[in-house]
Protein backbone atom coordinates (compact mmCIF):
# COMPACT_ATOMS: atom_id res chain seq x y z
CA UNK A 1 0.00 0.00 0.00
CA UNK A 2 1.13 3.46 -0.70
CA UNK A 3 -0.11 5.50 2.24
CA UNK A 4 3.31 5.22 3.79
CA UNK A 5 5.17 6.77 0.88
CA UNK A 6 5.73 10.50 0.91
CA UNK A 7 4.72 12.41 -2.20
CA UNK A 8 8.25 13.76 -2.70
CA UNK A 9 9.65 10.23 -2.64
CA UNK A 10 7.24 9.24 -5.40
CA UNK A 11 8.04 12.42 -7.28
CA UNK A 12 11.80 11.85 -7.32
CA UNK A 13 11.46 8.12 -7.83
CA UNK A 14 9.33 8.77 -10.92
CA UNK A 15 12.06 11.00 -12.33
CA UNK A 16 15.10 8.90 -11.56
CA UNK A 17 14.84 5.38 -10.14
CA UNK A 18 11.59 4.46 -11.86
CA UNK A 19 11.85 6.61 -14.95
CA UNK A 20 8.89 5.53 -17.05
CA UNK A 21 10.87 5.66 -20.27
CA UNK A 22 14.13 4.09 -19.24
CA UNK A 23 12.95 1.49 -16.72
CA UNK A 24 9.55 0.61 -18.20
CA UNK A 25 10.42 1.44 -21.79
CA UNK A 26 7.07 3.12 -22.30
CA UNK A 27 6.52 6.02 -24.68
CA UNK A 28 9.16 4.72 -27.03
CA UNK A 29 7.80 5.63 -30.44
CA UNK A 30 7.61 9.38 -29.96
CA UNK A 31 10.89 9.12 -28.02
CA UNK A 32 12.59 7.63 -31.06
CA UNK A 33 10.87 9.84 -33.60
CA UNK A 34 11.17 13.27 -32.00
CA UNK A 35 14.54 13.06 -30.26
CA UNK A 36 16.54 14.50 -33.14
CA UNK A 37 16.68 18.07 -31.87
CA UNK A 38 16.78 19.44 -28.36
CA UNK A 39 14.31 22.24 -29.08
CA UNK A 40 11.55 19.97 -30.41
CA UNK A 41 12.22 17.51 -27.57
CA UNK A 42 11.60 20.30 -25.09
CA UNK A 43 8.28 21.10 -26.75
CA UNK A 44 7.18 17.48 -26.73
CA UNK A 45 8.45 17.03 -23.17
CA UNK A 46 6.44 20.03 -22.00
CA UNK A 47 3.32 18.62 -23.61
CA UNK A 48 3.94 15.22 -21.98
CA UNK A 49 4.44 16.76 -18.52
CA UNK A 50 1.21 18.68 -18.81
CA UNK A 51 -0.90 15.86 -20.21
CA UNK A 52 0.48 13.22 -17.83
CA UNK A 53 -0.25 15.33 -14.77
CA UNK A 54 -3.69 16.39 -15.92
CA UNK A 55 -4.78 12.94 -17.09
CA UNK A 56 -3.57 11.26 -13.92
CA UNK A 57 -5.83 13.66 -12.02
CA UNK A 58 -8.81 12.99 -14.31
CA UNK A 59 -8.24 9.26 -14.43
CA UNK A 60 -7.78 9.03 -10.67
CA UNK A 61 -11.12 10.74 -10.20
CA UNK A 62 -12.83 8.58 -12.82
CA UNK A 63 -11.33 5.43 -11.32
CA UNK A 64 -12.19 6.11 -7.68
CA UNK A 65 -15.55 7.82 -8.18
CA UNK A 66 -16.98 5.91 -11.15
CA UNK A 67 -15.21 2.62 -11.73
CA UNK A 68 -14.65 1.45 -8.13
CA UNK A 69 -18.14 2.26 -6.75
CA UNK A 70 -19.83 0.45 -9.65
CA UNK A 71 -17.39 -2.46 -9.53
CA UNK A 72 -16.23 -1.75 -13.07
CA UNK A 73 -12.49 -1.75 -12.50
CA UNK A 74 -12.05 -4.10 -15.45
CA UNK A 75 -13.12 -1.28 -17.74
CA UNK A 76 -10.24 0.95 -16.70
CA UNK A 77 -8.24 0.55 -19.91
CA UNK A 78 -10.97 1.74 -22.21
CA UNK A 79 -12.16 4.50 -19.87
CA UNK A 80 -8.64 5.81 -19.38
CA UNK A 81 -7.94 5.84 -23.10
CA UNK A 82 -11.16 7.63 -23.93
CA UNK A 83 -10.58 10.24 -21.25
CA UNK A 84 -6.99 10.83 -22.37
CA UNK A 85 -8.01 11.16 -26.02
CA UNK A 86 -10.86 13.56 -25.31
CA UNK A 87 -8.77 15.64 -22.94
CA UNK A 88 -5.90 15.98 -25.39
CA UNK A 89 -8.27 17.01 -28.19
CA UNK A 90 -9.92 19.59 -25.99
CA UNK A 91 -6.63 21.06 -24.81
CA UNK A 92 -5.39 21.26 -28.40
CA UNK A 93 -8.49 23.19 -29.45
CA UNK A 94 -8.19 25.60 -26.54
CA UNK A 95 -4.49 26.23 -27.08
CA UNK A 96 -5.00 26.78 -30.78
CA UNK A 97 -7.71 29.31 -30.02
CA UNK A 98 -5.96 31.33 -27.35
CA UNK A 99 -2.30 31.49 -28.30
CA UNK A 100 -0.46 30.99 -31.57
CA UNK A 101 2.85 30.99 -29.73
CA UNK A 102 1.84 28.29 -27.28
CA UNK A 103 0.29 26.29 -30.11
CA UNK A 104 3.48 26.49 -32.13
CA UNK A 105 5.69 25.41 -29.24
CA UNK A 106 3.43 22.86 -27.52
CA UNK A 107 0.09 22.41 -29.23
CA UNK A 108 1.23 20.63 -32.34
CA UNK A 109 2.77 17.87 -30.23
CA UNK A 110 -0.49 17.09 -28.50
CA UNK A 111 -1.95 14.76 -31.16
CA UNK A 112 1.33 12.83 -31.05
CA UNK A 113 0.86 11.93 -27.41
CA UNK A 114 -2.81 11.00 -27.46
CA UNK A 115 -1.68 7.49 -28.19
CA UNK A 116 1.52 7.62 -26.18
CA UNK A 117 1.59 4.49 -24.04
CA UNK A 118 3.53 6.24 -21.28
CA UNK A 119 0.48 8.41 -20.58
CA UNK A 120 -1.77 5.37 -20.23
CA UNK A 121 1.00 3.58 -18.32
CA UNK A 122 1.14 6.28 -15.67
CA UNK A 123 -2.62 6.09 -15.12
CA UNK A 124 -2.51 2.31 -14.86
CA UNK A 125 0.50 2.20 -12.53
CA UNK A 126 -1.06 4.72 -10.19
CA UNK A 127 -4.21 2.63 -9.72
CA UNK A 128 -2.34 -0.68 -9.59
CA UNK A 129 -0.06 0.74 -6.91
CA UNK A 130 -3.04 2.21 -5.10
CA UNK A 131 -1.65 5.74 -4.83
CA UNK A 132 -3.62 8.40 -3.00
CA UNK A 133 -4.89 11.35 -5.01
CA UNK A 134 -2.08 13.62 -3.89
CA UNK A 135 0.57 10.98 -4.61
CA UNK A 136 -0.93 10.33 -8.06
CA UNK A 137 -0.61 13.99 -8.99
CA UNK A 138 3.05 13.96 -8.07
CA UNK A 139 3.57 10.59 -9.70
CA UNK A 140 2.13 11.99 -12.95
CA UNK A 141 4.19 15.16 -12.70
CA UNK A 142 7.36 13.24 -11.82
CA UNK A 143 6.89 10.73 -14.64
CA UNK A 144 6.37 13.55 -17.11
CA UNK A 145 9.52 15.31 -15.96
CA UNK A 146 11.41 11.99 -16.01
CA UNK A 147 10.28 11.33 -19.60
CA UNK A 148 11.30 14.86 -20.58
CA UNK A 149 14.71 14.53 -18.93
CA UNK A 150 15.27 11.30 -20.84
CA UNK A 151 14.22 12.66 -24.25
CA UNK A 152 16.22 15.88 -23.87
CA UNK A 153 19.29 13.89 -22.84
CA UNK A 154 18.79 11.65 -25.85
CA UNK A 155 18.30 14.61 -28.19
CA UNK A 156 21.50 16.17 -26.85
CA UNK A 157 23.41 12.97 -27.49
CA UNK A 158 21.93 12.58 -30.98
CA UNK A 159 22.78 16.15 -31.89
CA UNK A 160 26.37 15.54 -30.84
CA UNK A 161 26.33 12.27 -32.72
CA UNK A 162 25.25 13.87 -35.96
CA UNK A 163 28.91 14.26 -36.82
CA UNK A 164 30.09 10.84 -35.68
CA UNK A 165 30.24 7.86 -37.96
CA UNK A 166 27.70 5.24 -37.04
CA UNK A 167 27.95 1.77 -38.62
CA UNK A 168 25.59 1.77 -41.58
CA UNK A 169 23.18 -0.88 -40.34
CA UNK A 170 22.72 0.92 -37.04
CA UNK A 171 21.83 4.42 -38.22
CA UNK A 172 18.53 5.92 -37.09
CA UNK A 173 16.42 3.90 -34.71
CA UNK A 174 19.09 1.22 -34.20
CA UNK A 175 21.72 3.40 -32.60
CA UNK A 176 19.03 5.34 -30.72
CA UNK A 177 17.81 2.15 -29.06
CA UNK A 178 21.36 1.20 -28.12
CA UNK A 179 21.91 4.62 -26.57
CA UNK A 180 18.59 4.31 -24.76
CA UNK A 181 19.79 0.99 -23.37
CA UNK A 182 23.03 2.52 -22.11
CA UNK A 183 21.10 5.44 -20.61
CA UNK A 184 18.81 2.95 -18.88
CA UNK A 185 21.88 1.25 -17.38
CA UNK A 186 23.08 4.63 -16.12
CA UNK A 187 19.70 5.36 -14.58
CA UNK A 188 19.83 1.97 -12.88
CA UNK A 189 22.58 3.48 -10.77
CA UNK A 190 19.84 5.43 -9.00
CA UNK A 191 17.80 2.34 -8.17
CA UNK A 192 17.74 1.22 -4.59
CA UNK A 193 17.73 4.81 -3.40
CA UNK A 194 13.94 4.91 -3.29
CA UNK A 195 11.43 2.10 -3.71
CA UNK A 196 7.90 2.96 -4.70
CA UNK A 197 6.28 -0.20 -5.97
CA UNK B 1 -23.38 -9.52 -8.32
CA UNK B 2 -25.13 -11.50 -11.00
CA UNK B 3 -23.33 -11.41 -14.34
CA UNK B 4 -26.13 -9.92 -16.44
CA UNK B 5 -26.82 -6.80 -14.35
CA UNK B 6 -23.08 -6.27 -14.02
CA UNK B 7 -22.74 -6.42 -17.79
CA UNK B 8 -25.53 -3.87 -18.15
CA UNK B 9 -23.91 -1.59 -15.61
CA UNK B 10 -20.66 -1.87 -17.54
CA UNK B 11 -22.31 -1.01 -20.83
CA UNK B 12 -24.24 1.80 -19.17
CA UNK B 13 -21.15 3.26 -17.53
CA UNK B 14 -19.08 3.18 -20.73
CA UNK B 15 -21.95 4.71 -22.68
CA UNK B 16 -22.40 7.42 -20.06
CA UNK B 17 -18.70 8.30 -19.98
CA UNK B 18 -18.32 8.38 -23.75
CA UNK B 19 -21.58 10.29 -24.20
CA UNK B 20 -20.54 12.97 -21.74
CA UNK B 21 -17.14 13.28 -23.42
CA UNK B 22 -18.72 13.33 -26.87
CA UNK B 23 -21.11 16.10 -25.84
CA UNK B 24 -18.20 18.11 -24.46
CA UNK B 25 -16.32 17.62 -27.73
CA UNK B 26 -19.29 18.62 -29.87
CA UNK B 27 -19.81 21.77 -27.81
CA UNK B 28 -16.09 22.54 -27.97
CA UNK B 29 -16.06 21.99 -31.71
CA UNK B 30 -18.95 24.41 -32.21
CA UNK B 31 -17.57 27.08 -29.89
CA UNK B 32 -13.82 26.92 -29.31
CA UNK B 33 -12.92 25.56 -32.74
CA UNK B 34 -15.44 27.64 -34.64
CA UNK B 35 -13.67 30.41 -36.48
CA UNK B 36 -16.56 31.45 -38.72
CA UNK B 37 -15.95 32.40 -42.33
CA UNK B 38 -12.58 33.77 -43.39
CA UNK B 39 -11.58 35.66 -46.48
CA UNK B 40 -8.58 34.70 -48.56
CA UNK B 41 -7.21 37.52 -50.70
CA UNK B 42 -5.11 36.18 -53.55
CA UNK B 43 -2.55 38.33 -55.37
CA UNK B 44 -4.49 41.46 -54.32
CA UNK B 45 -7.06 40.81 -57.01
CA UNK B 46 -9.18 37.79 -56.19
CA UNK B 47 -11.07 37.20 -52.98
CA UNK B 48 -12.70 34.00 -51.81
CA UNK B 49 -14.63 33.24 -48.65
CA UNK B 50 -14.13 29.88 -46.98
CA UNK B 51 -14.99 28.17 -43.74
CA UNK B 52 -12.40 28.90 -41.05
CA UNK B 53 -10.44 26.42 -38.95
CA UNK B 54 -9.23 24.34 -41.89
CA UNK B 55 -5.84 24.27 -43.62
CA UNK B 56 -5.17 26.85 -46.31
CA UNK B 57 -4.17 24.19 -48.86
CA UNK B 58 -7.45 22.28 -48.78
CA UNK B 59 -9.53 25.46 -48.57
CA UNK B 60 -7.87 26.73 -51.74
CA UNK B 61 -8.37 23.37 -53.40
CA UNK B 62 -12.08 23.59 -52.75
CA UNK B 63 -12.05 26.94 -54.50
CA UNK B 64 -10.39 25.19 -57.45
CA UNK B 65 -7.02 26.82 -56.85
CA UNK B 66 -4.45 24.08 -56.80
CA UNK B 67 -1.15 24.56 -55.00
CA UNK B 68 1.28 21.78 -55.96
CA UNK B 69 1.60 19.19 -53.21
CA UNK B 70 2.82 15.62 -53.43
CA UNK B 71 1.94 14.29 -49.99
CA UNK B 72 -1.68 15.40 -49.84
CA UNK B 73 -1.30 17.83 -46.94
CA UNK B 74 0.59 15.81 -44.38
CA UNK B 75 3.54 18.19 -44.25
CA UNK B 76 5.98 15.62 -45.54
CA UNK B 77 6.82 16.87 -49.05
CA UNK B 78 7.35 20.60 -48.47
CA UNK B 79 5.98 21.59 -51.87
CA UNK B 80 2.84 23.57 -51.07
CA UNK B 81 4.60 26.85 -50.31
CA UNK B 82 2.79 30.16 -50.63
CA UNK B 83 3.78 33.67 -49.75
CA UNK B 84 1.64 35.21 -47.02
CA UNK B 85 1.44 38.98 -47.00
CA UNK B 86 -0.75 39.47 -43.92
CA UNK B 87 0.26 38.79 -40.33
CA UNK B 88 -0.63 35.24 -39.32
CA UNK B 89 1.85 34.55 -36.53
CA UNK B 90 5.08 32.62 -36.27
CA UNK B 91 6.23 29.55 -38.14
CA UNK B 92 5.08 26.21 -36.80
CA UNK B 93 7.75 23.60 -36.05
CA UNK B 94 6.15 21.41 -38.72
CA UNK B 95 6.93 24.04 -41.35
CA UNK B 96 10.49 24.87 -40.37
CA UNK B 97 12.28 21.88 -41.93
CA UNK B 98 11.07 23.03 -45.37
CA UNK B 99 11.68 26.78 -45.13
CA UNK B 100 15.06 28.34 -45.91
CA UNK B 101 16.29 31.55 -44.24
CA UNK B 102 15.75 33.40 -47.48
CA UNK B 103 12.15 32.20 -47.66
CA UNK B 104 11.61 33.33 -44.07
CA UNK B 105 12.33 36.93 -45.00
CA UNK B 106 9.57 36.69 -47.64
CA UNK B 107 7.20 34.96 -45.21
CA UNK B 108 6.85 31.88 -47.38
CA UNK B 109 4.66 29.37 -45.54
CA UNK B 110 3.62 25.75 -45.96
CA UNK B 111 -0.04 26.02 -46.87
CA UNK B 112 -1.02 22.56 -45.62
CA UNK B 113 0.06 23.45 -42.09
CA UNK B 114 -1.63 26.85 -41.90
CA UNK B 115 -5.02 26.71 -40.27
CA UNK B 116 -7.20 29.62 -41.27
CA UNK B 117 -8.25 31.53 -38.20
CA UNK B 118 -8.63 35.02 -39.61
CA UNK B 119 -8.60 36.82 -42.94
CA UNK B 120 -5.42 36.27 -44.88
CA UNK B 121 -3.81 37.60 -48.03
CA UNK B 122 -1.44 35.50 -50.10
CA UNK B 123 0.65 35.73 -53.26
CA UNK B 124 0.83 32.76 -55.59
CA UNK B 125 2.46 32.40 -59.01
CA UNK B 126 0.07 33.62 -61.70
CA UNK B 127 0.45 30.32 -63.56
CA UNK B 128 -1.27 28.45 -60.73
CA UNK B 129 -4.50 30.07 -61.87
CA UNK B 130 -4.01 27.93 -64.98
CA UNK B 131 -4.02 24.81 -62.90
CA UNK B 132 -7.29 23.00 -63.37
CA UNK B 133 -8.89 19.80 -62.28
CA UNK B 134 -9.49 17.45 -65.20
CA UNK B 135 -11.83 14.53 -65.35
CA UNK B 136 -10.38 11.89 -67.68
CA UNK B 137 -11.10 8.46 -69.04
CA UNK B 138 -8.38 5.84 -69.12
CA UNK B 139 -7.83 5.32 -72.84
CA UNK B 140 -5.13 2.68 -72.63
CA UNK B 141 -2.76 0.94 -70.25
CA UNK B 142 0.27 -0.68 -71.87
CA UNK B 143 3.20 -2.54 -70.30
CA UNK B 144 6.44 -0.79 -71.22
CA UNK B 145 8.53 -3.17 -69.12
CA UNK B 146 7.71 -5.68 -66.41
CA UNK B 147 7.43 -2.84 -63.85
CA UNK B 148 6.58 0.26 -65.88
CA UNK B 149 3.20 0.94 -67.43
CA UNK B 150 2.23 3.58 -69.93
CA UNK B 151 -1.13 5.09 -69.04
CA UNK B 152 -2.94 7.32 -71.50
CA UNK B 153 -5.77 9.46 -70.14
CA UNK B 154 -8.27 11.07 -72.49
CA UNK B 155 -9.46 14.41 -71.10
CA UNK B 156 -13.21 14.75 -70.77
CA UNK B 157 -13.95 17.83 -68.68
CA UNK B 158 -12.28 20.22 -69.54
CA UNK B 159 -11.33 18.58 -72.82
CA UNK B 160 -8.04 20.41 -73.40
CA UNK B 161 -4.90 21.01 -71.41
CA UNK B 162 -2.16 23.57 -72.06
CA UNK B 163 1.27 22.96 -70.58
CA UNK B 164 4.99 23.17 -71.18
CA UNK B 165 6.84 20.01 -72.16
CA UNK B 166 8.40 18.56 -69.00
CA UNK B 167 5.70 19.64 -66.55
CA UNK B 168 3.80 17.28 -64.28
CA UNK B 169 0.25 16.64 -63.10
CA UNK B 170 -1.14 15.23 -59.88
CA UNK B 171 -3.05 11.99 -60.07
CA UNK B 172 -5.86 11.55 -57.58
CA UNK B 173 -5.99 8.10 -56.02
CA UNK B 174 -9.41 7.37 -54.53
CA UNK B 175 -9.92 5.48 -51.28
CA UNK B 176 -9.08 1.79 -51.56
CA UNK B 177 -7.37 -0.91 -49.44
CA UNK B 178 -4.10 0.98 -49.06
CA UNK B 179 -5.50 4.41 -48.25
CA UNK B 180 -8.47 5.54 -46.20
CA UNK B 181 -8.62 8.95 -47.87
CA UNK B 182 -7.99 10.07 -51.40
CA UNK B 183 -4.39 11.19 -51.98
CA UNK B 184 -2.49 12.89 -54.80
CA UNK B 185 0.72 11.73 -56.43
CA UNK B 186 2.76 13.65 -58.96
CA UNK B 187 3.57 12.21 -62.40
CA UNK B 188 5.39 13.89 -65.27
CA UNK B 189 3.58 14.00 -68.58
CA UNK B 190 5.25 11.95 -71.29
CA UNK B 191 3.03 13.42 -73.99
CA UNK B 192 4.05 16.59 -75.76
CA UNK B 193 1.95 19.79 -75.42
CA UNK B 194 0.50 19.50 -78.95
CA UNK B 195 -1.49 16.49 -77.76
CA UNK B 196 -4.05 18.79 -76.13
CA UNK B 197 -6.70 16.17 -75.56
CA UNK B 198 -4.76 13.55 -73.69
CA UNK B 199 -2.13 13.01 -71.06
CA UNK B 200 0.36 10.18 -71.19
CA UNK B 201 2.02 8.98 -67.99
CA UNK B 202 4.72 6.45 -67.24
CA UNK B 203 4.13 4.74 -63.92
CA UNK B 204 6.74 2.52 -62.33
CA UNK B 205 5.59 -0.01 -59.75
CA UNK B 206 6.88 0.74 -56.26
CA UNK B 207 6.13 -2.16 -53.91
CA UNK B 208 3.25 -1.06 -51.65
CA UNK B 209 3.24 2.42 -53.20
CA UNK B 210 -0.27 3.81 -52.79
CA UNK B 211 -0.63 5.20 -56.28
CA UNK B 212 1.45 2.69 -58.22
CA UNK B 213 -0.34 -0.27 -56.64
CA UNK B 214 -3.61 1.38 -57.54
CA UNK B 215 -2.56 1.85 -61.16
CA UNK B 216 -1.12 -1.67 -61.44
CA UNK B 217 -3.86 -3.63 -59.72
CA UNK B 218 -7.08 -1.63 -59.94
CA UNK B 219 -7.05 0.79 -62.85
CA UNK B 220 -8.75 -0.48 -66.03
CA UNK B 221 -9.33 0.99 -69.45
CA UNK B 222 -12.54 3.01 -69.43
CA UNK B 223 -12.21 4.02 -65.77
CA UNK B 224 -12.70 7.64 -64.84
CA UNK B 225 -9.87 9.36 -62.98
CA UNK B 226 -9.24 12.88 -61.78
CA UNK B 227 -5.99 14.76 -62.26
CA UNK B 228 -4.94 18.34 -61.68
CA UNK B 229 -2.16 20.39 -63.15
CA UNK B 230 0.03 21.37 -64.87
CA UNK B 231 2.81 22.13 -62.40
CA UNK B 232 6.57 22.49 -62.30
CA UNK B 233 9.37 24.44 -63.87
CA UNK B 234 11.16 21.48 -65.42
CA UNK B 235 11.07 22.61 -69.04
CA UNK B 236 13.57 23.34 -71.78
CA UNK B 237 15.25 26.75 -71.40
CA UNK B 238 15.30 28.79 -74.59
CA UNK B 239 19.00 29.03 -75.28
CA UNK B 240 21.31 27.53 -77.89
CA UNK B 241 23.35 25.54 -75.41
CA UNK B 242 24.05 21.84 -75.84
CA UNK B 243 21.53 19.73 -73.90
CA UNK B 244 22.29 16.73 -71.74
CA UNK B 245 19.27 14.73 -70.63
CA UNK B 246 19.77 12.17 -67.88
CA UNK B 247 16.96 9.91 -66.73
CA UNK B 248 16.28 6.54 -65.19
CA UNK B 249 13.13 4.42 -65.17
CA UNK B 250 9.93 6.45 -65.40
CA UNK B 251 12.08 9.59 -65.36
CA UNK B 252 11.96 9.08 -69.12
CA UNK B 253 8.51 10.71 -69.25
CA UNK B 254 9.33 14.45 -69.20
CA UNK B 255 12.35 13.90 -71.45
CA UNK B 256 10.17 12.17 -74.01
CA UNK B 257 7.74 15.07 -73.88
CA UNK B 258 10.54 17.60 -74.40
CA UNK B 259 12.09 15.60 -77.25
CA UNK B 260 8.85 15.28 -79.22
CA UNK B 261 8.20 18.97 -78.59
CA UNK B 262 11.65 19.75 -80.03
CA UNK B 263 10.84 17.61 -83.05
CA UNK B 264 7.58 19.45 -83.70
CA UNK B 265 9.30 22.83 -83.37
CA UNK B 266 12.22 21.82 -85.62
CA UNK B 267 14.60 22.50 -82.77
CA UNK B 268 18.01 21.26 -83.86
CA UNK B 269 20.03 21.94 -80.73
CA UNK B 270 22.67 19.36 -79.95
CA UNK B 271 21.21 16.92 -77.44
CA UNK B 272 22.50 13.82 -75.68
CA UNK B 273 20.12 11.57 -73.77
CA UNK B 274 21.66 9.25 -71.19
CA UNK B 275 19.14 6.69 -70.02
CA UNK B 276 20.18 4.51 -67.08
CA UNK B 277 18.75 1.05 -66.48
CA UNK B 278 19.85 -2.25 -65.02
CA UNK B 279 19.39 -4.72 -67.83
CA UNK B 280 17.87 -4.90 -71.31
CA UNK B 281 14.53 -5.86 -69.80
CA UNK B 282 14.42 -2.40 -68.14
CA UNK B 283 14.75 -0.53 -71.42
CA UNK B 284 11.65 0.74 -73.19
CA UNK B 285 10.60 2.86 -76.16
CA UNK B 286 14.03 2.20 -77.67
CA UNK B 287 12.61 2.15 -81.22
CA UNK B 288 10.96 5.54 -80.72
CA UNK B 289 14.24 6.97 -79.46
CA UNK B 290 16.14 5.53 -82.44
CA UNK B 291 13.57 7.09 -84.72
CA UNK B 292 14.05 10.44 -82.98
CA UNK B 293 17.78 10.12 -83.59
CA UNK B 294 17.01 9.98 -87.30
CA UNK B 295 14.53 12.83 -87.30
CA UNK B 296 16.30 15.23 -84.93
CA UNK B 297 19.53 16.19 -86.62
CA UNK B 298 21.67 16.61 -83.53
CA UNK B 299 20.18 14.11 -81.10
CA UNK B 300 21.83 11.00 -79.69
CA UNK B 301 20.24 8.40 -77.41
CA UNK B 302 22.69 6.62 -75.11
CA UNK B 303 21.16 3.85 -73.02
CA UNK B 304 23.51 2.56 -70.32
CA UNK B 305 23.06 -0.70 -68.44
CA UNK B 306 24.57 -1.25 -65.02
CA UNK B 307 23.96 -5.00 -64.78
CA UNK B 308 23.26 -6.45 -68.24
CA UNK B 309 22.50 -10.17 -68.13
CA UNK B 310 24.92 -12.39 -70.11
CA UNK B 311 22.11 -13.92 -72.19
CA UNK B 312 20.90 -10.47 -73.24
CA UNK B 313 24.01 -9.99 -75.35
CA UNK B 314 24.22 -6.25 -74.68
CA UNK B 315 26.55 -4.33 -76.97
CA UNK B 316 25.90 -0.77 -75.81
CA UNK B 317 27.29 1.22 -72.92
CA UNK B 318 27.82 -0.62 -69.66
CA UNK B 319 28.27 0.76 -66.17
CA UNK B 320 26.51 3.11 -63.81
CA UNK B 321 24.92 6.07 -65.58
CA UNK B 322 27.37 8.36 -63.80
CA UNK B 323 30.38 6.44 -65.16
CA UNK B 324 29.01 6.45 -68.70
CA UNK B 325 28.26 10.15 -68.37
CA UNK B 326 31.78 10.86 -67.20
CA UNK B 327 33.18 9.02 -70.23
CA UNK B 328 31.06 11.01 -72.69
CA UNK B 329 31.27 14.60 -71.58
CA UNK B 330 34.63 16.22 -72.10
CA UNK B 331 33.81 19.86 -71.54
CA UNK B 332 30.96 21.58 -69.81
CA UNK B 333 31.15 24.63 -72.00
CA UNK B 334 27.81 26.05 -73.16
CA UNK B 335 25.91 23.04 -71.84
CA UNK B 336 22.65 22.62 -69.94
CA UNK B 337 21.62 19.45 -68.15
CA UNK B 338 18.08 18.19 -67.50
CA UNK B 339 17.75 15.34 -65.00
CA UNK B 340 14.83 13.23 -63.92
CA UNK B 341 15.04 10.22 -61.64
CA UNK B 342 15.55 9.03 -58.09
CA UNK B 343 17.19 11.42 -55.60
CA UNK B 344 20.24 9.14 -55.38
CA UNK B 345 20.75 9.18 -59.15
CA UNK B 346 20.25 12.95 -59.36
CA UNK B 347 22.75 13.70 -56.60
CA UNK B 348 25.36 11.41 -58.15
CA UNK B 349 24.78 12.83 -61.63
CA UNK B 350 24.94 16.44 -60.43
CA UNK B 351 28.32 15.65 -58.84
CA UNK B 352 29.67 14.26 -62.15
CA UNK B 353 28.27 17.21 -64.14
CA UNK B 354 29.76 19.88 -61.88
CA UNK B 355 33.08 18.01 -61.90
CA UNK B 356 33.04 18.31 -65.68
CA UNK B 357 32.50 22.04 -65.55
CA UNK B 358 28.73 22.47 -65.88
CA UNK B 359 27.66 25.11 -63.34
CA UNK B 360 24.89 24.13 -60.94
CA UNK B 361 22.55 26.85 -62.17
CA UNK B 362 22.58 25.17 -65.60
CA UNK B 363 21.44 21.85 -64.12
CA UNK B 364 17.67 21.44 -63.90
CA UNK B 365 15.97 18.47 -62.30
CA UNK B 366 12.85 16.75 -61.04
CA UNK B 367 13.50 14.53 -58.06
CA UNK B 368 11.10 11.65 -57.54
CA UNK B 369 11.25 10.94 -53.84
Amino acid sequence: MSEGIAFYAIFFAAIFTNNILLTNYLGMCSFLAVSREVSTSEGLGGAVIFVMTATSVLNWLAYHYILVPFDLVYLRYIVFIVIIAAFVQLVEMVIERISDKLYASLGIFLPLITVNCAILGVSLFMVIRNYTFFNSVFYGLGSGIGWTVAIIAMAGIRQKMARSRVPKGLTGAGITLIIAGIMALAFMGFSGMIKIT
Amino acid sequence: MAPIPQLLIGIGAISAVTTVLAIIMVIADATIANYGDVQIRINDEKEVTVEGGRPLLSSLMEEKIFIPSACGGRGSCGLCKVQVTSDIGDYLPTELPWISDEEKTENIRLSCQLKLKKDISIQIPEELFNVREYECEVASIVDLTYDIKQVILRLKEPAEINFKAGQYIQFQVPEYELTSESVYRAYSMASQPSRHNEVELEVRLIPNGICTTYVFEHLKEGDTVTINGPYGDFHLRETDARIIFIAGGSGNAPVKSILYNMLENNNSREALYFFGARAVRDLFLVDEMKELENKLSNFKYIPALSEPLPEENWKGETGLITEVLDRHIDSGENTEAYLCGSPGMIDAAVAVLTKNGIPEDKIYYDKFA
